[in-house]
Formats: structure tokens, sequence, C-alpha cells
């Protein structure tokens, strides 16, 4: 039902998807990255813990929220990868680190 | 033509605890609400129950305050019980943060003069050194000289609240018009026909609580409520882990873990839809050095509204001379002083008279500030 399409560019980029290693092509997204990682869930939401995977690919529905490179709170398809880029599942709401100011 | 105990006029925060009031008495009111053409405060409101910066100078409007936080327990525990809503009160004290030595010393002035003015009521409070304040809340920034400390203030959900005091009336028997901006009134004593939405209603009483719209209604009731729109901004950070128990007169964590920043003041007319940069930055810098940590949260949503606005910002309350039946209530604290409206105000209405401690809210205070200029 799916095929690649004509254009498909070769994965050249390795990202780190809750520590494990995936390659992606170059200018895709975090959440691509998520996708291509086959994880269960990439964050589990605030108020009722339900688990979420990167939905709308456009910004707008913040399900594929993600802690990139130690920052909380993330939209991961909104995020280009790079080298390295650490995407790390989200639990619950991100945490404010007051001891840090 | 439907006749009614009550009409109250304004589905906001007001008019829906006043109307909620009502139907615990028994009565059974219309409601009726503008419609979305309206300016609905109650739904741009920080969500303070707010105690320690009210009445300067105005003893009756501070003991007005301290009773409606004192209400406001049972209020929220009835529309739990009756609705199933949690309205989000929680009341652990709250800080008025100050961020110079002038600021601190003003503030120190500001607490003494109310609690002289509270007489026999009392006033506990505190002012806080930097180290005490940062006993009570996590991550305070270096800027902050102290804060002022009182155990009434607190905060809750203005929507859930809306939401709770609508659900408790129309299951206590209400009747609920949107869409029912009015357009004609005819009255007299104890006897009013109010045409709205089309239908026309009718009650031996009517309580005005449409907000800025009262400044026009009024007068066709024989009373006046000399009110204008003050606007206010608030900022809101993306929900993060509780981390902030007491509410500050300008930052307040929510029950679902948004960020609140708010407590701007300015005069922009009637204009709602524009927020001003100049401002949210101001509100920003001030949040962030107080809790440096917010420093580091996303800003998801930011909207102004407009407070209501008497010329000395004290509430208006008054039954018309003219046309007995008919009252007034005017306020830019619709969630402080719901507890107020509700099971205090509405047996006055009930009742056909105000209390005496009311007296002063008379816009006839107006008058004599006028004659005597």
């Amino acid at each position: 039902m799916f095929a690649a399409r004509p254009e498909a560019r070769p994965a050249t980029v390795e990202v780190l998807v809750a520590g494990k290693p995936v390659r992606v092509p170059e200018g895709a997204s975090a959440a691509a990255a998520v996708l291509l990682a086959g994880l269960p869930a990439i964050r589990t939401t605030p108020v009722s813990g339900a688990p979420r995977l990167p939905y709308c690919m456009m910004g707008v529905c913040f399900d594929c929220l993600a802690e990139i490179d130690g920052v909380a709170n993330r939209q991961a398809c909104m995020v280009t990868v790079a080298p390295g880029m650490r995407i790390a599942p989200q639990q619950g709401a991100r945490a404010a680190r007051p001891e840090s100011a | 033509m439907t006749r009614h105990d009550a009409i109250v006029i304004g589905g906001g925060l007001v008019g829906a605890a006043i109307a909620y009031g009502l139907t615990r008495l028994g009565l059974k009111p219309v409601l009726l609400d503008e419609g979305d053409v309206a300016h609905r405060a109650s739904r741009g409101n920080f969500g303070l129950v707010w105690v320690q910066s009210k009445g300067l100078g105005a003893p009756h409007y501070q003991r007005w305050t301290r009773a409606s936080a004192g209400e406001w327990p049972a209020l929220a525990g009835e529309l739990g019980a009756r609705t199933g809503l949690d309205v989000g009160l929680r009341q652990p004290g709250g800080l008025h943060v100050c961020l110079s030595d002038e600021e601190m010393e003003a503030r120190a002035a500001y607490m003494a003069q109310l609690a002289r003015e509270a007489g026999n009521l009392g006033l506990e409070y505190r002012m806080l050194s930097h180290a005490e304040t940062a006993e009570l809340v996590p991550g305070i920034g270096k800027r902050v000289v102290g804060a002022s400390w009182s155990p009434y203030d607190g905060h809750a959900s203005p929507l859930y609240l809306l939401r709770g005091l609508h659900a408790g009336f129309v299951e206590a028997g209400g009747t609920y018009r949107p869409n029912a901006g009015v357009s004609e009134a005819k009255v007299a004593p104890n006897d009013f026909t109010v045409t709205a939405g089309g239908e026309r209603f009718s009650a031996p009483c009517v309580v005005l609580a449409a907000g800025l719209g009262n400044a026009g209604l009024a007068p066709m009731f024989g009373l006046s409520a000399p009110v204008g729109p003050q606007r206010g901004q608030i900022l809101v950070t993306e929900r993060t882990r509780q981390l902030l128990d007491l509410p500050t007169t300008t930052v307040r964590q929510t029950e679902e873990g948004s960020v609140m920043i708010g407590d701007s003041k300015e005069d922009a007319g009637f204009d709602t839809l524009t927020q001003t940069p100049a401002i949210m930055r101001q509100m920003a810098e001030r949040a962030v050095l107080t809790f440096p940590w917010l420093a580091e949260l996303n800003i998801v949503r930011a909207w102004s509204a407009l407070r209501v606005m008497s010329a000395d910002g004290l509430p208006i309350y008054d039954q018309s001379e003219q046309f007995p039946g008919a009252f007034t209530a005017n306020c830019h604290s619709g969630v402080t002083l719901a507890g107020a409206h509700a099971l205090l105000f509405a047996p006055m209405v009930a009742a056909g008279a105000l209390a005496p401690e009311l007296a002063p809210f008379t816009a006839r205070r107006f008058e004599h500030v006028r004659s005597a200029a």
C-alpha cells in the first residue's frame, strides 16, 4: 500500500531515539526519526498519562512533544535532525528547574 | 411572555453567581446571557481569590472581599456536590513579591494601613525577607527583596467556576437563555418586563450584572453604573509539573500545571484583539526576575480582556429608588467576589433590600465627587 516516494533520499544522518541509533535522511524531522525507531510512544500526556506518538506532522497537534538535546516539550515534527541529536521520550508534563536558576 | 421570580441580566461570573445564589433559596430566575459578542471579562480572568491588595482606604471593600474569601470554600464544595465539577479552589495564602527596597517599604506601609483600617476585623499578614520568601516558593531570583504574605489569599479556575455556576443554576431549576441581549425593558416598581433574544420575560425583581453593558442598561431601571474598560493582559506557559504552591499577585500555577503571568493594567478602550509586545515583555521580565526558572518555559497562549472598572476601582451595588426590585452589581473581581455574590448578595436580592454594609458601594458616591469638584 505504501511506497517510497521516487525522490527518497538516503538515510545519512544518525540520531539517537530513546538511546537507540536511527538513520534518517538529511532534512527529516525528529518526529520522522521517532516513527522510524518504532517506539510505542514518545510521550505520555500530563493529565491522564495517555501514550502519544507523532500525529499531524505539521506543528498543530503537539502529540510529538519530546525531550530533544535535553530540552523538554519540543515539537519533534518542527525540529530538523542533526547528527548525534538525542531525542528522548517525555513522561507527563515537563519539570521546571528552579534549582538551575 | 414567561414569568420568573427574578431576571438576571448577564451570564458572566457576577450574573451566574447571583443567579445561582437565587436558585439556592428556592427561587426560579431566568439568566439572560448576551452571547459571544459580549466582552466576557469572565473568560479572561486571572483566577485569583485575592484579599491582601483589596480595599486600601475603603474598609467596607476589605470586609466584603474577606467575607467572600470566607464563603468560597462553601461555594466550591456545594458546586462540587451539585454538579460534580471541581472549580480548583485552593486557598493556601498568597504572596505579593517586591523587587526593590522601595517596593518593599511601600508594600509594608500599604499592609500596615490596611491592617489599621481592618479595625476589629483584624488582618493577619507578615512582611517576609528574601530567605523567608524562599522557604515558601521555589527558586526565587536574587532581585527578590521580600514579599507580603497573608493567609486569606488563594486561587481557582475561572472557567470551571463559570461552568460550575451555570450547571448548578440549571440543575436547580433556573432558566438559561443564550444570545439574549436585552433590547427593551418595561419598568415599574417590582414589576419588570424585559425583551431579550426575541422573547419577553417578566419578574418582580431584576439584577443587572452585565459587566461593561451595565453602563447602558442601568439608566433604563433608574440606576447608574458608571463603569468603563481597563485592559489586562495574560501570558500562559506550557504545562509543567506542580511546583508553585502559593499564588502571587502576578504569577500562579494552575491545577493543570500551566503558569499564568498577569496583572497588567492599561487604558485601551474596548480593544481586546491585540496584545502589546511592550507590556507582555514587562510582565515576562518581572515574572522572570521573581522566578528565574520561568525563563526556560515556553509561552503557549496570551490574551487580553477588559476589567469592569469604576472611577475609584471599587464595586458598585445598588437598588433602584425609583424602581424597587431593580438591583445592579458591578465589579472587576468576579472570581474573588463569587463567594459573596452567590451566598451573601443573592439573599439580599431575594429579601428585597441590600444590607447596610453594602451602602457605601452605591453609585451615588460618584455624584458627591462631582458636586464637590
